[in-house]
């Protein structure tokens, strides 16, 4: 009953702030430098700007620093930061075979035009405390940097592909449907309208990039395991910087007329699923599955290829289920509902208790009269006088 | 810590610089879409209207649905009440009010006849409500019929076609099993002949000062995304069937330890030290001011 029967919310919430200062401060000499978080925590920088909904490094910091680190309440920061904000525009379509790539892997093709770049990855490192960075200093930093990247003549780290994608090699071959017509039109924004099911292909695309990385992980594991059809191969992975622009505000709408924004990190997964026949041509294609996430987070990216696949298969499996999945991959909804069980909740406990004496007293007074109509089959006494205590 | 100590990190970084974000928090935009919706509410009692929903700096299931609705419906002269549990110094309460307090400059208050806007969770004011006055209710699960059937586009259709045959069924089997109809709170209605309406988690003790009421009901589910509503003087008649009739909560032979009142829905306290059982108002603002007039009408009989 504390913590709400007393009085004194405001003043418990103050002191809970301040104690949350302490916490995050405490047996320190100073704070957590932006720019440290922001660059040597880029994998979580850039799973909770996909999880936000916001390519914004400086704010992710921020948000991981305010939040002692935890990814949940980082994105709960960024989510919220993000409502403010006023929507001015919408991208053009986004190219993505042109970004300038720092890893692209096919586990399809062993040769492949342009051939496997494995770049920055933990995939084939082993994973053995390293103990050396306990002590990692500047020097040893610059030391490393100096013999690695020298300001002249270091290695080059991002490549502008002059490759095709591995599903237009199999679209030539006829073994994948030729691409639709890029519609650039203005897709549905899941932060401005509630998404009514069946949900729009952009609609769906969104929530899968939004959605939490755990959650869609296990989701895609369940496909993959027996609950659901979806066992793909990785037709491309690649991570890279991709050009966003918008259609300049002053141009005269010609389509061509672009204003380039900058450039966004991004990792892109096209799966390569079982084949089937389309019914109207007859003709028969591999199906593709499709990932793209913000920053570089593979496992997401892989995971939503997949998922995107299994909602269009039929089945019962829940990751066949768009409702299922769409409604629960949300980390904010799913946190913030099951969190809300720590509000106090004895007005609806109270409402039970009221209920539970009810049905006790009802079952007892039963009870009571079969124990009542045996005896009297049975002995053929005289009825026992009053019933089982009721609750009113 | 004392409060003129300096170098407290809340006082160097204030939690909400006012100038860089719009009255009451949400951009007028947001503001719009959310009172449209609410008009559409009002049009069809019962029915519950999809809305965007935005993220709030309070959590997904905390009240973000009413507090949206208290934000877009909020102008300088309203003074706004928040309850939570029929408390208006429950910690969530608090933290509302003053999210509400900071992001607009207006009035609270404590008095349910003084505000203009209520929010509550779980609770609807012991006090009768006015014409003018509306009540923001959180919802948790909008859906009155989600524990009978999971799916939205069923739940949808299913609303759209007046089949209530199912929630029916349950109810009948509660009586089947237990003997009486088992629901706690969020007691399901039906609202105006209509729509069956999940009244969100208030006690059953509330459901009859929502029909034919004097004033507005709105509720708000914002991780759920509906907005709806029970206009003024709606007819909403708990789901009941004639040999086993609604019940509300039975308090009978208890009174509340402060101020008496044997007419009001009470909380269980148990005493730390005897393990006694005691109660007390849930509704802690008409609690004192039962206090205030029983103590100010002794004075005047003294005086």
């Amino acid at each position: 009953m504390a913590y709400v029967a007393v009085t004194g919310g405001r003043e418990a919430i103050e002191k809970a702030s301040e104690l949350n200062h302490y916490y995050r401060l405490k047996e320190s000499e100073e704070g957590l430098e932006l720019g440290s978080i922001r660059k040597q925590m880029r994998l979580l920088i850039d799973k909770v700007m996909g999880e936000a909904g916001l390519y914004a490094p400086e704010y992710a910091a921020l948000a991981l620093k305010q939040g002692e680190g935890d990814p949940a309440e980082a994105v709960f920061l960024l989510r919220a930061y993000r409502s403010t904000l006023a929507r001015n525009h919408v991208s053009r379509v986004t190219d993505t075979s042109s970004m300038r790539i720092i890893r692209r892997i096919s586990s399809s093709f062993r040769d492949l035009p342009g051939g496997q770049v494995l770049g920055p990855t933990y995939d084939y490192t082993h994973r053995l405390l390293n103990f050396n960075l306990r002590s990692e200093g500047a020097e040893d930093i610059r030391a490393f940097m100096d013999r690695f990247a020298p300001a002249e003549g270091g290695p080059k780290l991002t490549e502008e592909p002059a490759f095709r994608k591995v599903a237009d090699l199999l679209r030539d071959q006829g073994l994948m449907p030729p691409m639709k017509a890029t519609l650039d039109t203005e897709p549905f924004d899941v932060t401005r309208r509630k998404v009514i099911l069946p949900a729009s292909r952009s609609a769906r695309l969104q929530m899968l990039a939004r959605g939490e990385t755990g959650t869609m992980t296990a989701l895609a594991y369940s496909s993959m395991r027996g609950y659901g059809s979806v066992h793909p191969t990785i037709g491309e992975l690649r991570v890279g910087y991709a050009e966003v622009s918008i259609a300049d505000p002053y141009g005269a709408g010609d389509p061509d007329d672009s204003l380039y924004l900058g450039e966004m990190l991004v990792t892109e997964v096209e799966t390569i699923n079982s084949f089937k026949q389309n019914e109207a041509t007859g003709e028969v294609h591999f199906v593709m599955g499709y990932g793209l996430v913000t920053g570089q987070n593979e496992l997401k990216a892989i995971a939503m290829a997949i998922l995107e696949r299994s909602l269009d298969t039929e089945g019962t499996a829940p990751a066949q289920d768009e409702e299922f999945v769409l409604t629960h991959i949300d980390g904010l909804e799913s946190t913030g509902f099951v969190s809300h069980l720590k509000l106090p909740h004895y007005i609806t406990f109270q409402s039970s208790l009221d209920r539970i004496r009810k049905a006790k007293g009802e079952r007892e007074r039963r009870q009571a009269d079969t124990e009542e109509e045996k005896e009297d089959d049975e002995q053929q006494h005289e009825p026992a006088v009053g019933a089982a205590p009721g609750v009113s | 810590m004392t409060s003129s100590s300096m170098n407290r990190p809340s006082e160097q970084h204030p939690a909400f610089p006012k100038s860089a974000y719009n009255f009451a928090f949400l951009d007028e935009g947001s503001k719009r879409e959310i009172r449209r919706k609410t008009l559409k509410a009002v049009a069809i009692p019962g029915y519950q209207v999809p809305f965007a929903s935005r993220e709030l700096p309070i959590g997904r299931g905390w009240g973000t649905g009413g507090l949206q609705l208290t934000l877009s419906l909020i102008g300088r002269a309203d003074s706004v009440k928040v309850i939570d549990q029929g408390n208006d110094d429950s910690v969530n309460a608090v933290s509302i009010r003053k999210l509400i307090e900071e992001t607009s400059g207006i009035a609270t208050t404590e008095d349910a006849a003084e505000a203009t806007v209520i929010q509550s969770r779980h609770r609807v004011p012991e006090e009768k409500l006015n014409g003018g006055q509306i009540l923001v209710l959180q919802v948790p699960q909008p859906e009155p019929l989600r524990h009978v059937e999971r799916k939205e586009q069923i739940t949808r259709r299913l609303h759209a076609e007046m089949d209530y045959s199912a929630i029916w069924l349950t109810l009948y089997e509660s009586v089947v099993k237990w003997g009486s109809i088992t629901v706690g709170a969020d007691y399901p209605v039906l609202v105006h002949d209509r729509y069956i309406m999940a009244p969100s988690p208030i006690p059953r003790w509330d459901n009859p000062k929502l029909h034919q009421a004097e004033h507005l009901t709105l509720l708000g589910a914002g991780r759920e995304k509906k907005i709806y509503a029970v206009p003024p003087y709606t007819n909403v008649v708990p789901l009941q069937f004639e040999d086993y009739p609604f019940e509300i909560e039975h308090f009978v032979g208890k009174s509340c330890r402060r101020c008496g009142s044997a007419h009001t829905f009470l909380d269980e306290v148990t005493d730390g030290e005897t393990g006694e059982i005691l109660h007390q108002c849930s509704d802690t603002a008409f609690c004192a001011k039962t206090i205030e007039r029983r103590e100010s009408h002794v004075a005047s009989i003294q005086a």
